[in-house]
């Protein structure tokens, strides 16, 4: 009989809530205090000491980055000042990613997160802002930095349409393959690094300077290295080359997608065929994320060489930093010249 | 060398832009811009006519040296100025960037829309009008496979926006073929808040279970689990409050609680103050290797229903209708396991997800409250004790871009169901035939095409075992397009 009242005596208790940050939202909730005992508090307790124990007091800046040339060029401009993660790898097709779990934990401890924006993360970048609990890293705050806000786009759209494929309203957003947009970037990252980080801010500002200069002298190197490409036709998979060909030269003349974001049928790639017999191409290109098989099909038709560039740092052997990357994706296409 | 006059007209024209840019209309800014594309070609055109005199110095007379230091000299300065001009210049087109990127009206603050169209051709081989699944009690919503032949399927509206720096907004209106419209979602979610809180009101979709929280145009079949159209309702929907926290850690863990208004199944509308539901959960989940993600589940709904009453035949053959009062509990555990090669879904995929739930009542039930004409047992009250369960399994694999095959599996246990009134002997359980003993199962097999993100054509078979006795063979044609803002999907 005991028991039985016990069961149906409930306590309730009263808990506020206030926004760390602003201080000015409380929130009351009336809150059955015997479920909060039972579930909530042992596991936000437990949880707390655990972390207590394994994050000092001053941590070092956390970056997340969107895509690997980001993290690339933070890991430049900051050495081991900050740690960077990646929440994408060369391998992986950044348009089609989804908010993994893991992805909303990192979102959650970063301090600053770094994407390319024009809504190339469309599909999952939003749901770590909304599910992270992180005002450090929303939109118009110190933490969020997208870098395709910070140059010229290519290709803004004049007419928004979906039956004209997945476009960006915003311009194409794969800008880093432009050395010169990296340059424009790590200006931007570096104030970005110095105002989060004010007691590094020396440390970033001279790295980044020793940085723009080697980056200034490889740009000219590679330069004068590409110069054979300048002006020679190419056949791209997606395009997520343009900034490349607009800073090299080189003139697009076809995508094995029919639109963009759209996989290539086989009738478009008959249509790439004639075409391309009409105005031949010097080379067949597609990215380290792409399936290789319509790239290399076109490529038989047509006997015009296939050439996989990494896209971005990771997406080859060599392309291991920002640097490499460059370097790699070159030395492909000038190899396909021979 | 250079006209002055030109050079501080460039340089006061780059000077001015800047604060200029805000004033300026497109049209101008555009006009700005050709104006110092001009000058700079100017200056690219006048180095290079200076670089060829320069040569030409050099070259025609040796003696002449004296005169092609100075011009070099010249060249120099006159480089310097044409460096310090396209700074100049460069710093204008950043403002004109900015200037062109900004809004031109008040629309471009309207909140993203998007509009989801759905429709359904179905075939079943049994009446879905006389639809149950026997053992359990039937929902306050419908659950049924819908009607035979074409049907429209629910078309939805999703309105969302950032309030301010605080809130975001979202309204999620649906459609129904029977021309009406209900209110799916409509709540307001933190933006400001830090330390891994997330704060929700409104209507939403309760965090119970794994796949209650994804709208049903994401599902990965046409209709909800069994388990989910007996314990939840088809997907649960609640008024009230959700807060959640993100613990700290690589490895993710959430944890959350929501209050409600308890209105709908395993609930009921009441005229109470306070709390009418509540739910507790927690999930953990994370990466093995680059390939692979997991995530599992924990979720227990606790809610009161008063009056929840259904229709049943009792042993006369009397349509009579029955009412629960009392108490529900239902737990959850659901597990989600993804894989693509190097994490790359585009071409091939892999996908495994399965809940189990476990629901048990107690309070008291009534026969017959409203004394139905023909029932000759009156109108009587028992208690009521069930302990319940079910559970299913999926898998989906895109076997290459755009296709995708998938295969569910559905079982319940109606487990034990002891009536008062059936115990004390005053009416019989053949007055109770909806209780009548029966682990319902389904097998599923799934094809769909997405020729984009934004339209998926599916066809589906089903072997719907949940009345007692029977099998109903559907056949299902669905299409799913979605129109408007890009929609971020949950994992």
């Amino acid at each position: 009989m005991n028991g039985k009242i016990g069961s149906r005596f409930r306590m309730r208790g009263y808990i506020v809530l206030c926004a760390p940050d602003s201080g000015t939202i409380s929130i009351v909730l009336k809150w059955p205090l015997s479920e909060l005992a039972r579930f909530i508090l042992p596991a936000a307790v437990a949880l707390s000491l655990t972390l207590m124990q394994t994050h000092p007091a001053f941590a070092q800046l956390k970056v997340l980055a969107c895509e690997p040339e980001w993290g690339a060029l933070t890991q430049e401009l900051a050495g081991d000042k900050v740690s960077v993660s990646s929440a994408t790898t060369a391998l992986q097709d950044p348009h089609r990613i989804e908010a993994r779990p893991s992805l909303i934990a990192r979102a959650r401890n970063a301090d600053l997160l770094v994407c390319s924006g024009s809504e190339l993360e469309v599909g999952w970048i939003p749901l770590l802002l909304t599910q992270s609990g992180n005002a450090r890293i929303q939109p118009g705050t110190l933490g969020f930095l997208e870098a395709s806000q910070f140059v010229s786009r290519l290709e803004i759209p004049t007419v928004l349409d979906r039956s004209l494929g997945d476009i960006h309203p915003a311009g194409n957003p794969h800008i880093h393959l432009d050395p010169r947009n990296i340059a424009k970037v790590a200006g931007v990252l570096r104030d970005r690094l110095a105002q989060l980080d004010s007691a590094n801010a020396d440390f970033y500002k001279s790295r980044t300077a020793a940085f723009l200069a080697r980056w200034g002298e490889a740009i000219r190197h590679w330069e004068s290295q590409a110069a054979p490409l300048k002006g020679i036709n190419i056949v791209v998979y997606h395009k997520d080359l343009s900034y490349l060909n607009e800073w090299l030269g080189m003139r697009e003349i076809g995508s094995l997608e029919p639109k963009p974001g759209i996989p290539a049928t086989t009738a478009h790639l008959s249509e790439l065929v004639a075409h391309m017999q009409r105005e031949p191409a010097k080379v067949i290109v597609y990215s380290a994320y792409n399936s290789p098989q319509a790239a290399q099909f076109l490529s038989e038709r047509t006997k015009i060489p296939a050439v996989m560039l990494p896209y971005t740092v990771g997406g080859s052997d060599r392309a291991k930093d920002l640097f490499g990357l460059f370097d790699d994706t070159l030395a492909r296409l000038l190899a396909a010249q021979k | 060398m250079m006209k002055p006059t030109l050079v501080a007209a460039a340089v006061a024209a780059a000077l001015l832009l800047p604060a200029a840019a805000s004033a300026v209309s497109d049209a101008e800014m555009s006009e700005l811009r050709e104006q110092v594309r001009q000058l700079r070609e100017q200056y690219e055109k006048r180095i290079e006519a200076l670089e060829q005199r320069l040569q030409q110095a050099e070259g025609t007379a040796h003696n002449a040296q004296g005169a092609a230091v100075k011009a070099e000299g010249a060249a120099a300065t006159a480089a310097e100025v044409a460096t310090k001009a396209e700074a100049q210049a460069v710093k204008a087109e950043s403002a004109a960037i900015q200037a062109n990127t900004r809004p031109a009206s008040e629309a471009a603050f309207n909140p993203g829309i998007s509009v989801i169209l759905n429709g359904v051709y179905a075939n079943l081989s049994q009446d879905p009008g006389r639809f149950q699944i026997t053992g359990f009690v039937p929902t306050l919503g419908d659950v049924s496979p819908g009607n035979r032949g074409f049907n429209l399927g629910e078309s939805e509206i999703a309105i969302s926006a950032n309030a301010d720096h605080y809130f975001r907004g979202t309204l999620i209106a649906s459609l129904q073929p029977n021309d009406s419209i209900g209110v799916e979602e409509a709540n307001i979610q933190s933006l400001g808040l830090s330390n891994g809180f997330t704060f929700k009101a409104g209507r939403f979709l309760s965090s119970v279970g794994y796949l209650n929280e994804i709208h049903a145009h994401a599902w990965d079949f046409t209709d909800a689990p069994l388990a989910n159209k007996v314990f939840l309702g088809n997907q649960l929907t609640d008024d009230g409050l959700q807060i959640k926290w993100v613990a700290p850690t690589d490895v993710f863990f959430e944890t959350g609680a929501e209050f409600g208004r308890g209105r709908a199944f395993p609930g009921s509308n009441r005229d109470k103050n306070g709390v009418g539901s509540s739910n507790l959960f927690a999930h953990l989940g994370g990466d093995i290797g680059a390939s692979t993600a997991w995530l599992v589940g924990l979720s227990r709904l606790a809610t009161t229903a008063q009056n929840r009453n259904y229709d049943d035949l009792d042993s006369t053959g009397t349509q009579v209708n029955n009412s629960f009062d009392g108490n529900s509990r239902l737990w959850a555990l659901d597990g989600l396991l993804k894989w693509a090669p190097n994490g790359n879904s585009t071409s091939s995929n892999f996908k495994l997800q399965g809940e189990y739930f476990r629901r048990n009542e107690d309070g008291n039930l009534t026969y017959n409250t409203g004394n139905a004409a023909g029932a000759a047992q009156g109108t009587q009250t028992g208690t009521l004790n069930s302990a319940q369960s079910g559970w299913y399994a999926q898998s989906v694999y895109q076997f290459m871009p755009m296709w995708r095959v998938a295969y569910r599996y559905d079982r319940l246990n109606s487990g034990t169901v002891k009536l008062g009134l059936v115990d004390s002997g005053a009416l019989r359980a053949s007055d109770f035939p909806i209780f009548a003993r029966n682990d319902a199962t389904r097998s599923t097999l799934m094809f769909d095409f997405s020729p984009s993100e934004f339209s998926r054509l599916r066809l589906q078979f089903a072997s719907d075992k949940s009345r007692l006795g029977e099998t109903d063979n559907q056949v299902f044609l669905q299409y799913i397009v979605s129109l408007g803002a890009h929609g971020a999907h949950k994992f």
